[in-house]
């Protein structure tokens, strides 16, 4: 049986969370909305996808903060002065090739100065070991919702694993928990 | 008391300013004129001597002087570099007396009462003045005389006459005033002076009397010296070579607070700063720092320093540091407010840091834009040079990811049932549009070639809500973005 979603999400600040799968941005983007405050929001300047603030949802467009690196090891840089800097409470990697555990490590300690909550999102199964959870998301198709995907919790320092059935309200900007419809 | 000093003044007129300045870079043999566009007119601007001796005259058409002269040679006049080029001759003229100021746009005057002596009398120094202005490929009239209005006159109507002998318009009058004067017969200088003053202020006005009186020293005129431009450059020269990391931003740290105090006394920021160290073999290394946005805080600016320091090769070590703020912007002070939300400062001086890394026009942000089309619905526009914008407006679901349209199998005007998309499989459960989109035919634009689109959001199984369209000109289906 999995725990109850709010013992986990919103996610622990002071700590660097990871998040893979097809709606990953899209968690990131919650995950934005329900901390506020400004986002720093690091990419790869080759990355084809783009956000696009118009379909933004909770997450002011002017909040968030675009730094447009050339590789990796600037992504990394970057993340680890704005986590540790901690004057906006959440920053967000999009990550493209394996992290090292140093790398990871570094990463969870520039957060814990900062206090400030990290989000890398990685392609699948490329997460360092020293990250406190990581989620795949999967938008899930529903007749009449938009907005219903499938949060998985496949690692978790310090709890059990779950599986989570979630939809954005936008009237509350927060994620609800919905129990998945039967097959 | 010491009066025996007469105020002496020199006027340099530049006949030929703009062209001789085009033509120091560059020599042409023959006639040679600059064109300057005026009332609809391509016309002469300024010439030089050779086309001057074919009969060409300023304010002529390009055309007529074509005419007259077929091998005339010409270039578009640029007036902001030609008052650049003046602005460098006054500060040269500096060397002969510290008063200069700018006579026109084509002239400088000097006050050079007192200084005259040091280049060896004043006629020494005026023939010094021709020899340096003639090496430099300037032509020069200089006149000087006991006051501005007599040295203009004499610069511009003939050197070391007597005033009295002069035109009448070298008192620096209107051109009615002068036909007007010469067809009362009144065409000298002299003749002028010694007619009634009534009647003239009568007919003329006070201006002809006041530049009579100011010609003859009754009336008192300045010459207005420019002040030069602050100077944003502080340096330090040091007796022993340094190579520590601390060591050298101590000493920035010094030259940061001279530089910072600079700032505060002409209420300007510094928004890039340029930190040169020499070394002791006389190689120089610089260390460029970029602002997200002006400073004049030490405290705030130092540790900015810290990463191009730290990347330096010291070398034998470095004996001299040099600080320059290369762009200034006006940051005049604020009023401190005790309630205050957040500090504006911190999030600036992590863009500050961050840019230093990656290049501060890569530190963006997403500003609205009045367009339909959803790639132009936003613009992307660097941090440091940006203001935050509100005024999002949200008519329909818009996707979270946009990328470049990729094409899917797809026939007719309704979304397929099943499709492929990134390899995998899909099929259509629900369906919402279409949205008609039509390209901004005031714009070129690529991508938008194939016409109208509708778009349709579609939600598909197993997942993913997928923004396609369909391009009716042009059959075809396309994957655009993604919703959340």
């Amino acid at each position: 049986m999995s725990p109850t979603l709010n013992t986990v999400y919103p996610l622990r600040a002071a700590r660097v969370h990871e998040a893979c799968g097809p709606a990953a941005v899209s968690f990131a983007l919650r995950t934005a909305a329900q901390i506020g405050g400004d986002v720093i929001w690091l990419r790869e300047q080759w990355l084809p996808e783009r956000l696009n603030p118009a379909g933004f949802e909770g997450v002011e467009p002017d909040r968030l903060i675009l730094a447009q690196t050339e590789d990796q090891t600037d992504t990394l840089a970057v993340a680890e002065e704005a986590l540790r800097d901690g004057v906006a409470p959440l920053v967000v990697a999009q990550i493209t090739r394996p992290i090292s555990l140093t790398a990871g490590r570094r990463l969870q300690l520039a957060a814990k100065a900062g206090g400030t909550t990290g989000v890398c999102l990685i392609p699948d199964g490329m997460g360092s070991n020293a990250v406190e959870t990581r989620w795949h998301c999967a938008p899930v198709f529903d007749a009449d919702d938009s907005t219903l995907q499938q949060w998985d919790l496949i690692k978790n320092k310090s709890g059990t694993l779950g599986s989570w059935h979630v939809r954005w309200d936008a009237a509350a900007r927060r994620v609800i928990v919905v129990s998945p419809a039967g097959e | 008391m010491f009066d025996g000093m007469q105020r002496r003044v020199v006027s340099l007129w530049f006949p030929r300013l703009a062209s001789d300045r085009v033509l120091r870079a560059r020599q042409v043999d023959g006639p040679f004129a600059l064109t300057l566009a005026q009332n609809n007119a391509n016309r002469i601007y300024c010439l030089n001597s050779a086309a001057e001796a074919r009969g060409l005259y300023r304010g002529m058409t390009l055309s007529d002087a074509r005419a007259f002269c077929p091998d005339l040679l010409t270039r578009s006049a640029d007036l902001a570099e030609d008052a650049r080029f003046l602005g460098s001759l006054r500060r040269w003229a500096t060397r002969w007396c510290p008063w200069v100021g700018f006579e026109g746009h084509d002239g400088l005057v000097l006050n050079i009462t007192g200084s005259a002596h040091l280049f060896g009398g004043e006629e020494a120094m005026l023939a010094a003045m021709r020899a340096r202005l003639a090496r430099a490929g300037l032509a020069v009239q200089i006149g000087q005389g006991e006051t501005r209005g007599a040295a203009w006159a004499r610069a511009h109507f003939g050197e070391g006459a007597a005033l009295e002998d002069l035109p009448v318009a070298a008192l620096r009058l209107g051109g009615e005033t002068v036909t007007a004067l010469q067809r009362m017969g009144l065409r000298t200088v002299g003749q002028l002076a010694n007619s009634p003053r009534a009647p003239l202020a009568r007919r003329f006005g006070a201006k002809l009397l006041l530049r009579l009186d100011q010609a003859f020293g009754q009336q008192p005129e300045q010459t207005s010296p420019e002040a030069d431009p602050p100077h944003f450059g502080v340096r330090m020269t040091l007796p022993e070579p340094i190579g520590l990391e601390a060591d050298v931003m101590a000493g920035a740290r010094r030259l940061l607070e001279r530089l910072c105090d600079k700032l505060r006394d002409q209420q300007s920021g510094a928004r890039v700063l340029c930190l040169t160290l020499r070394r002791v073999d006389g190689d120089a290394q610089d260390v460029e720092l970029r602002l997200a946005r002006p400073l004049r805080d030490p405290a705030r600016i130092l540790p900015l320093f810290q990463r191009g320091v730290s990347e330096l090769d010291a070398g034998f070590g470095i004996d001299q540091l040099r600080l320059e703020a290369v762009q200034v912007e006006p940051l005049p002070p604020e009023q401190v407010a005790h309630i205050r939300d957040h500090d504006p400062g911190r999030l600036d001086d992590l863009i500050s840091r961050i840019g230093t890394r990656i290049g501060l026009e890569n530190v963006q942000r997403f500003l609205p834009a009045d367009s339909h089309i959803p790639e132009r619905s936003f613009i992307i526009a660097p941090v440091a040079y940006s203001k935050p914008e509100k005024g999002w407006v949200r008519l329909r679901p818009r996707p979270i990811i946009l990328f470049p349209p990729e094409p899917i199998a797809a026939s007719g005007p309704r979304p397929p049932e099943r499709f492929r998309w990134r390899r995998m499989t899909l099929t259509t459960g629900r369906v919402t549009g279409p949205e008609r989109i039509t390209p901004e035919w005031w714009l070129v634009d690529d991508a938008w070639q194939s016409g109208l689109r509708d778009y349709w959001r579609g939600g598909t199984r197993p997942g993913g809500r997928l923004w396609v369209f369909y391009t009716p000109q042009n059959p075809g289906w396309f994957v655009q973005g993604e919703f959340a």
